[in-house]
């Protein structure tokens, strides 16, 4: 109900633009990263998210949010006993691992891979969230839903808040 | 006579054929407590670590289960509050008629920030729902849901009283066509077409955890092993009435966030089988052998009675 294949083609493009970023050059360092990146998986629900990409680089290291990915050495003990030697890879964007459709019954059965060892990769939306609110609670930044996401009229129905809201 | 004799013999045959098949039955009925289990089923595991109260769940299941309008906007936090949460022992909102899952909210000492905890149905493996409805209105489907058919149910509300975790409601609405509200997993619209149920797919954080059950035991041990300061080392639900399809994973102990921890961890058809698999022996031999010993005292009143009769004349 969330996902939809039009708003999965809206991020798409919105990490395509991520990409051509980091194609231009292999090594990335700040100057390659955007400067915001639109967010739009919630938007049937939410307006999608402009992100402040550059902001964010000068409070974070790019392993914070892109783990090995970004040629950067992660700092987590348990990625870094297999992830030694960190390249930055074609695979920057969030979408390019984590699964928008993280309970479909195709990715769960995925899982039934032996050999798998990510076994319990969240999907895009719990990635973001796990990432950006447990760093916001740290950090003492904006926790509160609206506080990134405007609600669609869709939302406000869902919700029954705004003008969909019950008569008191 | 020969005749006559084989017939009593095969009469007799039958009597034993049918002491059989009772004793069969209530094999049956014994082995019912030893259920295997869907091998495959699905469930949930729910983080508490990772809720952040929301309510984005309520608000997806109160429009996938095309519930009634709540009397709060769903992203109004204030229903938290110790006030609003009104009776029950202060333990927060209850399921209702009008909404099958609730967040309640949870302030501890020992933990900086509040801990949010969802409750639904927990679609026990052995539903003690199902074990006591008469009518056998609830069905535990191979997925994992436990769902309920309100045309045959009679609106005894002994579910409500068999269910360890107090989820199935009535709704007083519509007394007069009986109708028990409660989680089915979004069964129909959702679980058997191999989707997650809306509250997991409207979970921001993923603190629910939609997949085999199998599978979810083993990410919880996963979660408490990478992270022993952070969890209780138990996953309710994973033995508690004797297994659910939801189960939980805590930073603190389960008593402190509003678990039933003395909920046994056997199904309560164990403690009712016994008793339930001789209700059809009682039916069937009980009248057959008192009205068998009325008979005989009758018979030797009645023998009196000609004997002094006799006696008499």
């Amino acid at each position: 109900m969330l996902i939809t294949k039009k708003r999965g083609i809206v991020w798409v493009v919105a990490m395509g633009v991520v990409l051509l970023c980091s194609a231009a050059g292999r090594a990335l360092d700040q100057s390659d990263a955007p400067e915001s990146v639109t967010i739009g998986l919630l938007e049937e629900l939410y307006e999608p998210v402009e992100f402040d990409h550059a902001g964010h680089t000068e409070m974070a290291e790019c392993s914070d949010c892109h783990h090995h990915t970004a040629g950067t050495v992660t700092q987590r003990w348990n990625c870094k006993k297999c992830h030694t030697n960190p390249l930055e890879g074609d695979t920057v964007s969030c979408a390019d691992c984590h699964s928008p459709n993280r309970f479909d019954s195709q990715y769960l059965a995925t899982l039934d891979n032996p050999e798998l060892y990510h076994v319990e990769k969240p999907g895009l939306k719990g990635a973001y969230h796990l990432n950006c609110v447990g760093c916001h609670q740290e950090q003492g930044g904006p926790t509160g839903c609206e506080d990134c996401h405007a609600m669609t009229e869709a939302g406000e129905q869902r919700f029954n808040a705004g003008r969909y809201s019950p008569a008191p | 006579m020969k005749n006559k004799i084989i017939n009593r013999r095969s009469f007799i045959k039958g009597g034993f054929g049918g002491t059989a098949a009772t004793v069969l039955s209530l094999k049956s009925a014994r082995a019912a407590g030893d259920f295997d289990h869907y091998p495959d089923s699905m469930g949930v595991i729910v983080d508490l670590n990772r809720c952040v109260g929301c309510r984005s769940c309520e608000a997806a299941c109160n429009k996938e289960q095309g519930l009634p309008e709540p009397e709060k906007p769903f992203n109004d936090y204030s229903v938290f509050d110790a006030h609003e949460s009104g009776g029950h022992g202060g333990a927060g909102r209850r399921t209702d008629e009008t909404r099958y899952t609730v967040v309640n909210k949870y302030e501890l000492p020992e933990i900086d920030h509040p801990l949010y905890r969802k409750s639904q149905c927990n679609h026990c493996l052995e539903p003690a729902c199902l074990t006591s409805c008469f009518v056998n209105a609830y069905t535990k489907t191979p997925e994992g849901a436990v769902i309920y058919n309100a045309d045959v149910c009679v609106g005894c509300r002994t579910c409500m009283i068999a269910c360890p975790f107090y989820i199935p409601t009535f709704k007083y609405s519509s007394a007069f066509s009986p109708r028990i509200m409660k989680c089915i997993f979004c069964y129909d619209t959702r679980l058997k077409e191999g989707r997650p149920p809306a509250c997991v797919e409207a979970c921001p954080q993923e603190a629910l955890t939609f997949g085999k059950r199998v599978d979810l035991l083993e990410i919880g041990r996963k979660r408490i092993r990478q992270n022993p300061g952070g969890y209780v080392n138990h996953i309710y639900g994973e033995n508690e009435a004797g297994g659910t399809a939801w189960m939980y994973l805590s930073p603190v102990d389960f008593g402190e966030a509003g678990f039933d921890v003395h909920v046994p961890h056997e199904p309560v058809i164990n403690f009712v089988r016994d008793f339930l698999s001789i209700v059809p022996m009682v039916l069937v031999i009980w009248p057959a052998l008192f009205a068998g010993f009325h008979l005989l005292a009758n018979r030797k009143e009645q023998n009196k009675h000609h004997h002094i009769d006799g006696g008499e004349e």
